[in-house]
């Protein structure tokens, strides 16, 4: 489902944030990314979002080499991939629904058809009563159920989370990561960025570590 | 949920994109407007800027029209006031102008007389008590002339004049088409002053939509941050904003044209005043069909290209390249 190619990311400023990475993420896999901060987790994250471009080596999502997509098609590839965030990227001034709608929206989905699809995503977080309010009067756990909504309301078949549990703790990690187990059980590709290794260690997927934009480990490296 | 979202990959049929695009372009006007309405007094500031801009051309546009339509019957008939010495009675006046009307160069030939002169002279000049003073009447008697010959073949009416002037019975006989000439002359230069002026408050218009519209994408970055990561297209993103830019055209438009249509309204009085003394009536025209909807439209088409530069040059998008 994702594949990296001897991808090397430079930024001008401070050097390679990735180096030489390989690694291949197949359909329906759910997968751990470790490493200290500036390990180039969120980097990796990045160049799959099109967010960034490699600098050198190749990205593929889904059989789509992204070195050759050109700029007018990155919206058709971000559909494919719902995207987290650490900070929620939500707007405080549009309701729970309306933050959870927007991929649809912005796909031209139909009134009913969104509203339905939004409820069910809401309720598989189990946020539907908060569907009328707005973000900001929900706590940073509940904010974040919002943002995995938001990422899965599409149905993408990959979906990228980066540090998603960074502010909470571990009960409210836990949930999360429940969560992130039904969106596997169901067939979707997941990556995780976290440093949360406690967390993770009883957790039977596979963890890819990086350090200072290198490969160093991958506990199931098929 | 697995079955579905293997319906979901299905893409969206061409009819329902095109449902959905259409839906978006209203639901983009309907929110914009609803945006510009709740902050009635940002919205106003931006709108009137734009209709001051816009009604001074159109304004100095309409001064000019008037004028060259004021203009247009002078041009027409130049003609040659003939005012008699101060021995020639009416009598022999009437029968000079009766004479000149027979000449082939001269349509018509009014004897206008000393006390006709005199009551107008009154009512207009507001001298009418000075007069009083002088005891007796000290305008000569005039004869309003009509030459054949066209207003724009100077040799020939200067000529004539000059014939009239050295009548024995003529005091000096003064020609009206170097003065229209002149003032047409006026008129073109205005013209060009509508042309130049609307050209520099298109521009001001340009700039005060382009401000405004930046304005808001920067209040706006962060919700167009999170529609390109969710994979909205660089026209959905770009469209509530062309139509804010369209709606601030709009409305500086329709608010310019009725100040137009108001300054119109209040000249027609002073017109009518000015015209009774010149024994006329003549009825201010206003924009006109045509140029009302040069003048709307145009500021339409003002309001998306201001936005529409803004866009460009302020909606950096999130992603590579």
């Amino acid at each position: 489902m994702i594949v990296f190619e001897h991808v090397t990311k430079r930024y001008p400023e401070r050097g390679d944030a990735l180096k030489d990475l390989s690694f291949r993420l197949e359909p329906g896999e759910m997968a751990f990314l470790t490493g200290h901060s500036g390990a180039g987790k969120s980097t990796l994250l990045r160049l799959i979002g099109l967010i960034e471009r490699p600098t050198r080596g190749q990205v593929a999502v889904n059989g789509r080499n992204l070195g050759s997509l050109p700029r007018r098609s990155i919206p058709y590839h971000r559909r494919q991939v719902g995207m987290i965030f650490q900070e929620h990227r939500l707007l405080p001034s549009r309701t729970v629904f309306d933050n959870v709608a927007l991929p649809l929206v912005a796909i031209g989905m139909g009134r009913k058809e969104t509203g339905r699809r939004v409820r069910a995503a809401l309720d598989q977080v189990g946020l539907l009563r908060y569907e009328r309010v707005l973000p900001m009067t929900l706590s940073s756990g509940e904010q974040q159920r919002v943002g995995i909504a938001r990422a899965v309301v599409a149905r993408p078949p990959v979906i990228l989370a980066d540090e998603p549990t960074g502010n909470l703790d571990p009960e409210l990690s836990r949930e999360i990561f429940g969560l992130f187990e039904r969106f596997h059980e169901v067939g979707v590709s997941l990556l995780i960025a976290t440093h949360d290794l406690d967390l993770i260690a009883n957790l039977p997927y596979r963890v890819l570590r990086l350090h200072q934009g290198r490969l160093v480990a991958d506990s199931g490296n098929w | 949920m697995p079955k579905r979202r293997r319906q979901s990959r299905v893409g969206l049929t061409l009819g329902r994109r095109f449902d959905a695009w259409l839906e978006h372009h209203g639901q983009s006007a309907l929110t914009t407007i609803d945006q510009l309405l709740r902050a009635p007094l940002a919205t106003s500031l931006t709108v009137m800027a734009i209709a001051i801009a816009l009604a001074l051309p159109a304004t100095l546009h309409v001064l000019t029209e008037n004028l060259r339509l004021l203009g247009g019957g002078w041009q027409q008939s130049a003609a040659i006031s003939l005012f008699l010495g101060p021995d020639v009675d009416e009598a022999q006046a009437a029968e000079l102008a009766a004479r000149l009307r027979s000449r082939p160069e001269i349509a018509t030939a009014q004897v206008i007389s000393r006390s006709e002169g005199l009551a107008e002279f009154r009512e207009y000049s507001g001298l009418g008590g000075a007069l009083e003073q002088l005891g007796e009447n000290p305008l000569p008697v005039v004869l309003a002339i009509d030459p054949t010959i066209p207003a724009d073949d100077e040799p020939a009416l200067s000529q004539l004049a000059a014939g009239l002037e050295a009548l024995p019975q003529s005091d000096f006989a003064r020609l009206d088409t170097q003065w229209s000439r002149r003032f047409h002359g006026i008129v073109d230069l205005l013209h060009n002053g509508v042309l130049l002026l609307g050209g520099v408050l298109g521009l001001a218009v340009l700039l005060v939509v382009g401000n405004t519209v930046r304005l808001e994408i920067e209040n706006r970055r962060g919700e167009i941050e999170v529609m390109d990561l969710v994979g909205a297209t660089g026209a959905f993103i770009r469209r509530p904003f062309l139509y804010n830019g369209a709606w601030y055209g709009l409305l500086g438009g329709i608010v310019a044209w009725l100040l137009v249509a108001v300054l119109v309204a209040l000249m027609q009085t002073p017109v009518d005043r000015l015209a009774a003394m010149y024994f006329t009536d003549f009825d201010v025209v206003g924009l006109g069909a045509r140029a009302s909807l040069l003048l709307i439209g145009g500021a339409l088409g003002l309001g998306v290209l201001g936005s529409w530069i803004a866009v460009g040059q302020h909606l950096r998008r999130v992603g590579p390249d």
